[in-house]
C-alpha cells in the first residue's frame, strides 16, 4: 500500500533523515531516531504513533520551535531555521488566554505578527462564524464549553492566512461525541481553505478519516513505520466509517502500529 | 448596593454584637478602665483627640503607602529579573532569601542609624517587609504560563518582550494580586514596627507612648483607628483586583461556598 509514485504537486513540507536528542537528568533520550517523509501542498498529512514516539517533537521542529539533533526540515523548499510567519498551530487545549474575549484571543496571532487588527477583524468574525460561534465574539473563554474553546482555536490558527496547519492531537481532550462533531468541523473548514495541514493523533479512525495520507511512527525511538495512502473519495461523510475500505485502512494502520 | 449591603451584612453585624457583648462586659463586670477601656471609651477619646490622631494616622498611612508601592515596584522588578535571568537568579536570590530570614523588628534599630528616626527609616522597614511576598508571588505567576501558548506566540516570530507584554505579564497577575494582598497588611506591620523603634509621630509611636501614661483607652482608639485603615488599604487592592482582572475575580466570588459541585 506504499505510495511509490512521484507526486505530481510541489511538496510543502520535507523531512529527510530528521533525528532530535533531548537531555533528561543528563542522561540523552532519543526521541526520533530517523524519520523522513513529505507533506505535499494542499495534502492532509496525520501522523500517528504511540505516547512518546516523538510525534510532537516532529511538529515543533518543523514550526521551527527547536532545532533539529541531525538531519534537515524544509517548508517550500528552505530550511527551517527558526520560526516562519507562516504557521498556525493548534495544541490540545485550547489555550486561549482567559483575560481576552473569543474575539481577542482569535486576533492574538495578528497581533503577535505585528499586522493590523482591525484590517483583521471582519476576517476573524467570518471564520467565527463559519464554526457557528457568532454572538460569541464577546464572550470569555470560560463562558464557553471544550468544544466550543477548541472551535475558536482552530480559528486562531487560521485568521493569519498561513500556507501550513499544525494540530497537536487537537480533539485529545473532547469527549467521544465531541470530537466526533469536531473532525467533521474540521474537514469542512479544510475543504473550503485547502490549507496544507500536519496532524497529530492517537485515534487510528480519525487519522483514516480525515487524512490524504496516514504516516506510522515506531514506538519510541521514532522512524516512520510506513505510509499509507488513504484512498477515500472527499468530501467525506460519517457514513463511510461503517464502509468495508475504511474498516480495511483502520485495521492496516492498527497491525502497523502494534494493535492485537 | 442592596447587593453590597447583602454580602457584608453578616460580617458588620458580627462586629457590632462582638463591640456590644464587649461594653456589656466592661460594665457588667467594673472592669477598670486602664485594663480594658469599654469601645464606647475608646470611641470618646477618638471625638475628643480627633486632630491628634488624624495627624498620627496620616503618618502611619503616608510610610506604609509609600513603602508598599516601593515594595511592589522593587518587588516586580526582582522577579523579572530572576524569571528572565539566570545568573542574576543565583545572584539575587540568596540576597532576598536572606533579607526574609532576618527578622525586620531585628535590624529596624541598624536601618533607624543609617536612615534616622524619620520618615525614611519607616518607609524601608514597611519596603523590605511588603517586598518578598511580590517576588514570591509574581515569580510563580510568571511561571505559571501555559507553555503551549508561549510556543504560539514564539512559532509567529513574536519577541519575548512581546510575549510577555501580551501574554507572560496578564498571566502573572491574578498571583500578582496575591502578591498585593499580602504585602499591603504586611506594610502596615512594617511601619509600626519603625515607629515602635524609634520615632515621634505616628500610631505606633502613639500606642507606645500611651502606654507609658497608662492611657489604655488612647491605645485601644489608635488600634481601632489603625485597623480601619488596614481595612481600608485592603479594601482598595481588592477594588483594584475587581477593576484590573476582572475575568479572574467573578469567578471566586467571596462568600460563595466552594463545595456546590
Amino acid at each position: 500500500m506504499v505510495n511509490r509514485m512521484p507526486d505530481p504537486r510541489p511538496p510543502m513540507i520535507e523531512i529527510s533523515g530528521l533525528r532530535k536528542v533531548y537531555a533528561k537528568r543528563g542522561e540523552p533520550v532519543v526521541a526520533i531516531a530517523d524519520v523522513s517523509f513529505i507533506v505535499y501542498e494542499n495534502e492532509f498529512v496525520s501522523i500517528v504513533g504511540r505516547s512518546g514516539c516523538g510525534k510532537t517533537s516532529i511538529l515543533k521542529v518543523v514550526a521551527g520551535l527547536m532545532p533539529p539533533s541531525a538531519g534537515s526540515v524544509k517548508v517550500k523548499g528552505a530550511p527551517v531555521t527558526g520560526p516562519r510567519r507562516e504557521v498556525g498551530m493548534v495544541f490540545q487545549a485550547p489555550v486561549l488566554p482567559p483575560w481576552r474575549t473569543i474575539l481577542d484571543n482569535v486576533l492574538l496571532p495578528i497581533e503577535m505578527l505585528d499586522l493590523d487588527v482591525a484590517t483583521y477583524r471582519p476576517k476573524a468574525l467570518e471564520l467565527l462564524k463559519l464554526v457557528g460561534l457568532e454572538g460569541f465574539e464577546g464572550r470569555y473563554p470560560r463562558e464557553l464549553s471544550g468544544g466550543m474553546q477548541q472551535r475558536a482555536s482552530i480559528v486562531r490558527a487560521l485568521v493569519h492566512d498561513p500556507r501550513l496547519l499544525l494540530m497537536d492531537e487537537p480533539f485529545g481532550a473532547l469527549d467521544a461525541i465531541t470530537r466526533e462533531e469536531m473532525n467533521l468541523e474540521l474537514l469542512r473548514i479544510w475543504s473550503e481553505q485547502r490549507k496544507t495541514t500536519l496532524l497529530v493523533t492517537h485515534s487510528i479512525s480519525e487519522a483514516v478519516f480525515l487524512s490524504d495520507r496516514v504516516v506510522i511512527m515506531t514506538p519510541r525511538p521514532g522512524r516512520v513505520a510506513e505510509e499509507i495512502k488513504i484512498d477515500l473519495p472527499r468530501p467525506r461523510a460519517s457514513t463511510m466509517k461503517s464502509s468495508p475500505r475504511f474498516i480495511e485502512y483502520v485495521e492496516a494502520v492498527g497491525r502497523r502500529i502494534g494493535m492485537p | 448596593m442592596i447587593q453590597f449591603l447583602r454580602r457584608h451584612s453578616l460580617p458588620v453585624a458580627t462586629l457590632l454584637v462582638l463591640g456590644v457583648l464587649w461594653e456589656l462586659a466592661v460594665r457588667l463586670f467594673d472592669i477598670p478602665n486602664f485594663i480594658i477601656p469599654a469601645p464606647s471609651a475608646a470611641l470618646a477619646k477618638i471625638a475628643a483627640h480627633a486632630g491628634t490622631l488624624s495627624r498620627h494616622l496620616l503618618t502611619t498611612l503616608y510610610e506604609t503607602v509609600l513603602g508598599f508601592l516601593f515594595g511592589i515596584a522593587f518587588g516586580v522588578l526582582a522577579a523579572i529579573v530572576i524569571v528572565y535571568s539566570d545568573t542574576l537568579q543565583r545572584v539575587i536570590y540568596p540576597l532576598i532569601v536572606l533579607s526574609q530570614v532576618l527578622p525586620k523588628i531585628a535590624i529596624a534599630p541598624i536601618l533607624m542609624i543609617w536612615a534616622g528616626y524619620g520618615l525614611l527609616s519607616k518607609v524601608l522597614i514597611a519596603l523590605l517587609i511588603s517586598f518578598f511576598p511580590m517576588v514570591v508571588s509574581t515569580v510563580t505567576g510568571l511561571r505559571a504560563v501555559d507553555p503551549d501558548l508561549v510556543d504560539l506566540a514564539r512559532s509567529l516570530c513574536a519577541s519575548e518582550a512581546k510575549i510577555f507584554r501580551k501574554i507572560r505579564f496578564p498571566n502573572a497577575l491574578p498571583y500578582v494580586f496575591v502578591g498585593l494582598k499580602l504585602s499591603i497588611t504586611l506594610a502596615v506591620i512594617g511601619a509600626i514596627v519603625g515607629e515602635f523603634i524609634g520615632g515621634s509621630q505616628g500610631l505606633g509611636y502613639l500606642i507606645l507612648s500611651s502606654n507609658f501614661q497608662m492611657d489604655t483607652a488612647m491605645m485601644f482608639a489608635a488600634l481601632f483607628l489603625l485597623s480601619a485603615m488596614g481595612l481600608a488599604l485592603f479594601g482598595l487592592v481588592l477594588l483594584a483586583e475587581r477593576i484590573f482582572i476582572p475575568w479572574s475575580v467573578s469567578d471566586q466570588e467571596p462568600g460563595e461556598p466552594m463545595a456546590t459541585a
